[in-house]
């Protein structure tokens, strides 16, 4: 007997070519399209939110509305600094209070007690709160502060930061536990003390995604309006105490979006245009601080 | 040697007064009676001592004991909830297990080489300089930092990249990283976990070339489950077996002995069958 015969010998060489009426590639075809086509479509409210706000917004954008009070009923000019001012206190405010506090039990939850009952019921709690409806952190803080102390910028900033702190804490969390078991072996190995490993290698190994995440807390609270109606009210003027009530530039919107008169309906139009070149910021700040990630 | 810092005595093994014993006594006497994990038992009955200025292997099937044994000695098995040991180890005539002893001040003395390179997410010099930070090591820094680099053969390929993160390194380059991490503290023992188990040939030659160089100044402890790599570094090998006898997986000591005496001619049957390949 010969040898057995070489696989070219016994089947024909297949064809290679694309067909592209064949079901299989026909099917591949018409699927990639209408996935292309609903991409577009859901993109569709962003894009034109965006050109909406550029086009009625962008015409008032100048040093004056950036700078000045909120006008009155028939005056013209006017701007709405007080506003951004309010915002950038109040997510200030929220911040400072919400990030220690989210940092601290994100330690705990990652590093130092991963598997307890706490530990599984504060994640779950802390998950339903990335869900919670924003007016209710308002209410909340109307019940256990305004009440008492009236409007506030403090008021206000705590409400955000009631907002704030479960996606700080999950973010938190998330990156620390990415941090891998190795190195905290290799922390150990050499010697470390449990602190000296939490503040020398999972703190430093974690802080870009730590910092994501605190950006887009701040990007999500920046913009929220529902808290702050109870909390924080608003002003016409600029803020002199952190205990009277505050301008935001949500409400702002919100107010002025309701008038009757042009001039505050195109200073509407401009803050909101201002708010979202805010979150944008914050946003990328978030998108390049994640890439710097080795 | 120079003494790190006046204040940190206790803390710092720089100074080497622990080790002032001549090359060929006992470093550590270990005396192992059982360690379990939670229920399982894990080892029983091991008695081994690692010599000062010898590399001292072990060797065994996967699942004997080994790596528990080896990481005993520096109390890492701490780390791990479930992890309970009976019996002693010495360190110089201390019990590492006593009630009073601090496991982060022992694991100053006794340094670790980890199977997986573990650099830590920082510069290559910042990684150098750990343990001597943690030392509050006061002096030259970048002396010291060259000095270890240079023990760990790794010197003259980043000595112009020092800032780059030590992730960036290669593994083979990584893994000396970190045994220029572990030495800089000039720890008097360097226990190794495997740590050619994630390189390449040609790292693996360079990291056995390291290690004779370091037994000049220091203990070796060597985990590798490469036979020929014991032969080739260890000058003294252990052979650990499991046993299966009693439903369970336990490890234990079988033999120890001079290297050459264990390869070619064990006193245990069991040591013979495995050093020939008939089992694994």
């Amino acid at each position: 007997m010969s040898n057995p015969p070489i696989v070219s010998e016994v089947l024909s060489i297949p064809e290679f070519e694309r067909q592209p009426f064949e079901r299989r590639a026909l099917s591949s075809t018409i699927l990639t399209c209408v996935t292309w086509l609903i991409a577009v479509v859901g993109s569709v409210p962003l894009f034109s939110v965006i050109y909406m706000l550029i086009k009625e917004g962008g015409a008032r954008l100048d040093m004056e509305a950036l700078t000045a009070l909120p006008p009155a009923g028939f005056e013209t000019g006017g701007g709405f600094g007080n506003a951004i001012v309010g915002t950038a206190v109040m997510v200030l405010i929220a911040t400072v209070i919400s990030v220690p506090i989210g940092i601290l039990s994100a330690i705990h939850l990652a590093v130092l007690d991963p598997a307890s009952r706490l530990t599984r019921t504060t994640q779950f709690v802390a998950k339903t709160l990335t869900g919670f409806p924003s007016i209710l952190a308002g209410v909340f803080t109307y019940a256990i502060l305004v009440i008492s102390f009236g409007y506030s910028a403090f008021a206000g900033g705590i409400a955000l930061s009631v907002l704030m702190l479960p996606t700080v804490v999950l973010a938190a969390e998330e990156a620390m536990k990415q941090v891998p078991q190795k190195m905290i072996d290799a922390a150990y190995g050499m010697g470390c003390t449990p602190t000296q490993v939490i503040l020398k290698v999972v703190l430093p190994t974690a802080l870009p995604g730590i910092i994501t995440g605190v950006m887009l807390a701040v990007a999500g609270a920046a913009g929220n309006s529902a808290p702050l109606l109870f909390t924080a009210l608003f002003s016409n003027y600029y803020l002199s105490e952190l205990m009277e009530p505050t301008a935001s530039l949500s409400i702002l919107i919100y107010n002025f979006s309701a008038m009757p008169f042009d001039n505050q309906i195109q200073l509407a139009w401009s803050a909101s245009l201002v708010l979202v070149l805010i979150v944008l910021v914050f946003n990328i700040l978030a998108r390049l601080i994640s890439r710097s990630n080795v | 040697m120079q003494p790190i810092a006046e204040s940190a005595k206790h803390i710092a093994p720089m100074s080497r007064t622990a080790s002032a014993s001549i090359a060929g006594s006992s470093v550590i006497d270990c005396n192992v009676e059982k360690i379990f994990y939670g229920d399982f038992l894990a080892v029983r009955n091991s008695k081994l001592s690692i010599e000062k200025g010898k590399i001292t292997g072990f060797i065994g099937p996967s699942g004997c004991g080994k790596s528990t044994v080896l990481r005993s000695f520096n109390r890492m098995n701490d780390l791990i909830p479930s992890f309970r040991f009976e019996g002693e180890v010495n360190y110089h005539g201390k019990n590492v297990y006593g009630k009073k002893v601090d496991p982060v001040v022992v694991r100053r003395y006794i340094g670790m080489v980890f199977q997986q390179p573990n650099p830590l997410s920082m510069s290559i010099y910042d990684n150098v300089a750990f343990g001597l930070r943690l030392n509050r090591f006061k002096g030259d820094y970048d002396e010291k930092v060259q000095k270890a680099l240079e023990r760990a053969a790794l010197w003259k390929e980043v000595k112009d990249k020092l800032k780059n993160n030590g992730l960036s390194l290669s593994g083979g380059q990584q893994q000396r990283l970190c045994i220029a991490r572990a030495v800089a503290t000039e720890p008097d023992v360097l226990l190794m976990d495997e740590p050619c188990s994630a390189l390449d040939p040609i790292a693996t030659r360079q990291v056995e070339e390291l290690m004779l160089e370091l037994k000049k100044s220091y203990t070796v402890a060597l985990v590798t489950h490469n036979m020929q790599q014991a032969m080739r570094v260890a000058d003294k090998t252990a052979f650990f077996s499991v046993d299966i006898s009693q439903g369970g997986r336990t490890g234990y000591l079988v033999e120890m002995g001079e290297t050459r005496q264990i390869f070619e001619d064990p006193k245990e049957k069991l040591t013979k069958q495995y050093i020939s390949g008939e089992f694994s």
